[in-house]
């Protein structure tokens, strides 16, 4: 018996499984012409606050919108959410403190994507799990909140390496925390040189509108490439 | 903490390479990790020792290489690594560069095995079938 150990190349990425099933969720995002954008953040950020405010303007500009919400265990957000009107679903992931590719496929049956123009994926609030995950989307927003201190992109690079956009929020509390702003900017420039970044107050309302028509031009865009097709 | 649902996924991978191969056994488990995975070594390690029992894969190693950032500076007109990955910055020049070349990955590159090439007779004789039960 050949007792020697071989070395034998294996070359595959740990997670192919939800990186295929991503990619098969694009697919159908793409082919259904619904703009998809996820959030993510650590607990207490403001996903569900923003994403309330967020569903009710875009209703009200005739935009189809959706979302589905991830949580360890209750079903607050998705009561939340729904005062907006707009369809939501949650997503109870237990002990799971991230949402994956199956997750989001199997939450989204019977939904008839062709007739949404935006979908929104809020994650577990989390900045460290989430980042390994591809869930499909468009787009990723990285929230922070005023109270987090500056340098927390400092110390979560990886979510903001993976992540579109940050948006800075609850900026009406900024000057009661001596947020330091451009500490913060500084912060995200060093681990995402270039990164865009939106400040806003869900609360006041603050920055609101350049932050909903920075959405509504990528839900426009692709909307209409989908029509062309 | 996600590093125990990363270990069973490699323990996955690694099992159906195993399987399809004939292994007898798998000695070791090598993995590229890198610095941006958002997969934490120690905690992938430890998961990996607890993920392991009771499946064809216990008693293996798992064996990481890190994998630093490595950015394209434009500046430099050159693939750099960086220092930390707090400042994405060239460690030469300076320049900001959000490029990221690698340092991403979280790869699954090799099993140690031995293989199963006893004869046919020998393995009738004790009874046990050939290859690792999953």
């Amino acid at each position: 018996m050949n007792t020697q150990p071989r070395l034998v190349e294996v070359r595959q990425n740990v997670l192919k499984q939800n990186d295929l099933l991503a990619r098969s969720l694009r697919q159908q995002f793409e082919e259904a012409g619904v703009f998809v954008v996820s959030l993510v953040s650590s607990p207490g950020a403001g996903k569900t606050t923003l994403l309330e405010k967020t569903l009710t303007r875009l209703r009200e500009t005739g935009c189809q919108v959706a979302a589905l919400v991830g949580d360890l265990a209750t079903e607050n957000d998705a009561a939340r959410l729904a005062r907006s009107q707009a369809p939501v679903r949650q997503i109870i992931t237990g002990t799971v403190c991230h949402l994956d590719a199956e997750m989001v496929q199997h939450s989204l049956d019977g939904w008839e994507l062709r007739d949404l123009d935006c979908l929104f994926i809020e994650n577990v609030g989390n900045l460290v799990c989430p980042s390994s995950y591809d869930l499909g989307e468009d787009l990723r927003l990285v929230l922070m909140s005023v109270t987090e201190g500056e340098d927390k992109p400092l110390k979560y690079p990886t979510i903001f390496n993976t992540a579109d956009v940050a948006v800075i929020t609850k900026m009406d509390l900024a000057e009661a925390v001596e947020f330091d702003l451009s500490g913060a900017l500084n912060s995200i420039n060093s681990v995402r040189p270039g990164m865009e970044v939106l400040e806003l107050s869900a609360k006041t309302g603050e920055g609101l509108d350049q932050y909903l028509r920075f959405l509504e031009l990528r839900v426009i865009s692709k909307t209409s490439m989908a029509a062309k097709n | 903490m996600h590093e125990l649902s990363i270990a069973l996924s490699i323990i996955e991978g690694a099992s159906q390479e195993a399987l399809s191969r004939g292994a007898a056994q798998v000695h070791a488990v090598h993995l590229k990790l890198g610095a941006l995975s958002g997969v934490v070594k120690d905690a992938l390690l430890f998961s990996y020792g607890l993920a392991c029992e009771g499946t064809a894969l216990e008693g293996s190693k798992l064996v990481i290489e890190d994998i630093p950032v490595t950015v394209y500076c434009s500046t430099c007109d050159a693939e750099k690594t960086l220092d930390s990955i707090q400042r994405f910055c060239c460690p030469s020049c300076g320049t900001l560069t959000p490029d990221i070349v690698s340092g991403k990955q979280l790869e699954l590159v090799a099993i140690e095995i031995t293989e199963e090439n006893e004869d046919i007779e020998k393995r009738t004789e004790t009874g046990q079938p050939a290859g690792i039960a999953l």
